[in-house]
């Protein structure tokens, strides 16, 4: 009998062309997204050396990052010079070399990692690469994804490989299942709690379990989406029926006899019994209770129904990093989360800019007021998205509440375009992380689901999203007998 | 790619631990087309005040360190967004080695692919340059790559693991495109067989 292999062994073989002796690899990639922030050097570098990209077929552009997200966009004036600048690079890249191309003005584009799954570039057992770290959401489909810098961007233009060595397996088993106001976020954020910021480096993560397999697509998007927070190079989740019934159907997705088979090789992809991982974490769903983070490393979370920390609560250089991020906040530790309010709420981006975040978001804001004076913000991780708001009637409860109902693009998750946080401005938001300036100067992110957003947005401060429920719909009884 | 010659100069403490990307060049530098001129904007909020002034206390401020070759950092060094623009910012300061019991994955391929030398050492090693680098213009350390040793201002010296292939093209400045492109054979007869075994790819 052949050796039992890991999901990530299976797909690593499977796209493995030449192996050196010293085990450097060069791999096969099947599908590469590009946008207009790390590609400009990249296509620079091809033309000075009079290469082409050797599989437009294969490759896919979609501006997504400097977008402005207001209606009227369309008009370049909308844009700084350096942002139309990098846009107008994208739009002359995509056409010279060819490559598969979704303007702004298109209702398909948007975030590049909603983008893919959406178009039906992203299938099982393929080999993704994205010159952006949050490529690791496409592993949800038992696809090997992962970010890459500007350099490789261009390798992988010129050649359609790239250089690598092979990584180590990780399993993060998440066992039962997540009470009732738990979310794939939480989830992600919880095992970041336990491994840390660190703890999945040099390592591909398996997500299994059954609280894993009950997720829909768009949660274990979300979840392997934040495997870079985790360190790993990359989050997989083995493929089944619900991936193939999400993958169906999708512009680029096999048809007919081409699925058949393709469907055929899909249910090849799961890890062999008895096959060997270098780390295992196993975390009970049951424990996993809605979370938010109260510092500037994604590992800075907590249950939200904790107190702010103190610096003497860790060891070594995280105490130090710990009194920084206090400070940078402007938190006091022993402060109850709950007491934490907030000037703005983000929801959106590629961690919880689907359809189903924002139905999860709509549920709690549906016939509530958000709190006076608070800025509230939802993009849409796609026009696509968008669109399908607006029909279910999603986008008017978030109107009606007092959100902006705002047009594709990465937005405030990072604000390289003009949707930013003010100095000192505190914001909720859905996004994946909360280093310091990230959405804005001096900004403060605390990172938390769509649902406990919409309730912070409600309440004007870090709500327990249960407690919510209880007080407003007076659920009390029934929320009480499962806590 | 230049070649990387052995490295010997002042290096900057920055013990602050998951130092990311966002902190070594801010989102609004990322608007460049071009790979150069990022140096005067690394570490750009810690390094200046909101007017453009500079923040007299941040270390890469201090006399000592502005011709600072080499970095020591705090571990998980280079966390978070994937941009190169964090090497090619730290390249163009002049940064040609960084110091770190870890580094994120990402910010460690990028920076073999600009020259610069990713070094892994133990705390102690870590904790030994950080205290030599707090001496400023006092001390100098020497990384040498082909003995892959880094040699303290007292001497000691520390050795570290390096990926051979990839101290193969820091050594000789290779370009990795054209070393993959001889092997199109191998290619070529992978592309040919998915066609036939898994034509939706
Ligand atoms: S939404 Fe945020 S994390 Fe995702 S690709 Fe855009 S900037 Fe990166």
């Amino acid at each position: 009998m052949s050796v039992p292999k890991t999901l990530y062994d299976k797909i690593w073989d499977a796209h493995v062309i030449h192996e050196s002796r010293d085990g450097t690899c060069l791999v096969y990639i099947d599908r590469h997204l590009v946008h207009e922030v790390t590609s400009p050097q990249a296509f620079e570098g091809l033309r000075m050396a009079g290469r082409k990209v050797r599989a437009p077929d294969k490759t896919i552009a979609v501006p997504d990052h400097n977008v402005p997200t207001t209606i009227d966009r369309g008009d370049p004036a909308t844009m700084p010079e350096d942002s139309r600048i990098q846009m107008a690079a994208l739009d002359k890249n995509a056409r010279d070399f060819g490559i598969h191309y979704y303007p702004v003005t298109d209702i398909r584009q948007g975030i590049v990692h909603i983008v893919g799954p959406e178009q039906g570039w992203t299938l099982p057992g393929f080999t993704v690469v994205c010159g952006d770290s949050h490529t690791a959401t496409h592993g949800a489909f038992g696809a090997l994804a992962h970010g890459i810098g500007t350099s490789e961007v261009e390798h992988v233009l010129a050649t359609q490989t790239l250089i690598q060595k092979k990584s180590k397996n990780m399993k993060v088993e998440i066992t039962g299942s997540l009470r009732p106001g738990v979310t794939a976020k939480d989830l992600a954020m919880a095992i970041i709690g336990r491994t840390g910021t660190a703890g999945g480096t040099g390592h591909v993560i398996e997500y299994c379990g059954q609280a894993i397999r009950a997720l829909s697509m768009e949660g274990r998007m979300t979840v392997c989406n934040m495997a870079i927070e985790g360190g790993a190079r990359a989050g997989l989740i083995a493929p089944d029926e619900t991936t193939f019934a999400y993958c169906k159907g999708r512009p680029h997705a096999p048809k007919g006899g081409k699925w058949e088979m393709a469907v055929a090789y899909w249910k090849t992809l799961y890890t062999d019994a008895g096959a060997r991982f270098d780390k295992v974490v196993t975390l009970r769903g049951e424990d996993i209770a809605p979370s938010v983070t109260w510092g500037t490393s994604p590992e800075d979370v907590l249950p939200i129904d904790s107190v702010v920390p103190s610096p003497g609560d860790f060891e070594g250089g995280k105490a130090e990093a710990v009194r920084r991020a206090l400070d940078y906040m402007g938190l006091k530790s022993g402060m109850p989360l709950t007491d934490i309010e907030v000037d703005a709420v983000f929801i959106g981006s590629c961690t919880n800019g689907r359809i189903e975040d924002l139905r999860s978001a709509a549920k709690i804001l549906q016939g509530k007021k958000i709190k006076d004076g608070l800025r509230a913000m939802v993009v849409p991780g796609s026009g696509l998205v968008r669109a399908q708001a607006e029909e279910e009637g999603i986008a008017d409860i978030f109107r009606d509440s007092g959100f902006e109902w705002r047009m594709a693009g990465c937005s405030m998750c990072l604000g390289m375009n003009p949707d930013q946080l003010g100095e000192y401005e505190r914001c909720a938001s859905t996004s994946n992380r909360n280093f310091e300036g990230r959405q804005g100067y001096k900004g403060r992110t605390h990172l938390l689901s769509p649902a406990m957003a919409a309730a912070a947005a409600v309440t004007g401060r870090l709500t327990d999203v249960r407690q919510l429920n209880r007080n407003q719909q007076g659920c009390a009884a029934r929320y009480s007998k499962i806590s | 790619m230049d070649k990387f010659e052995t490295v010997s100069g002042v290096a900057v403490p920055m013990p602050l631990i998951n130092i990311d990307t966002d902190m070594i060049i801010p989102k609004q530098f990322l608007k460049t087309i071009k790979r150069s001129g990022l140096g005067v904007n690394l570490f750009d909020e810690l390094r200046y005040n909101r007017d453009g002034s500079e923040i007299e206390d941040f270390v890469l401020n201090r006399p000592a360190y502005r011709q600072a070759e080499i970095l020591v950092a705090g571990g998980n060094f280079g966390c978070g967004s994937s941009r190169e623009h964090a090497p090619w910012a730290l390249k163009d300061f002049g940064i040609k080695v960084v110091i770190s019991t870890s580094f994120a994955d990402i910010f460690l391929n990028n920076c073999f692919k600009n020259g610069i030398l990713p070094v892994v050492l133990p705390q102690d090693a870590v904790n030994a340059l950080m205290e030599d680098a707090e001496r400023g213009a006092n001390a100098r350390i020497t990384v040498n790559l082909e003995c892959q040793a880094v040699s303290a201002s007292d001497g000691t010296e520390f050795f570290f693991e390096v990926d051979e292939f990839k101290k193969h093209c820091l050594l000789n400045g290779l370009d990795d495109i054209g070393l993959s492109m001889q092997k199109s054979d191998a290619l070529e007869r992978h592309e040919e067989k998915i066609a036939q075994s898994m034509p939706w790819v």
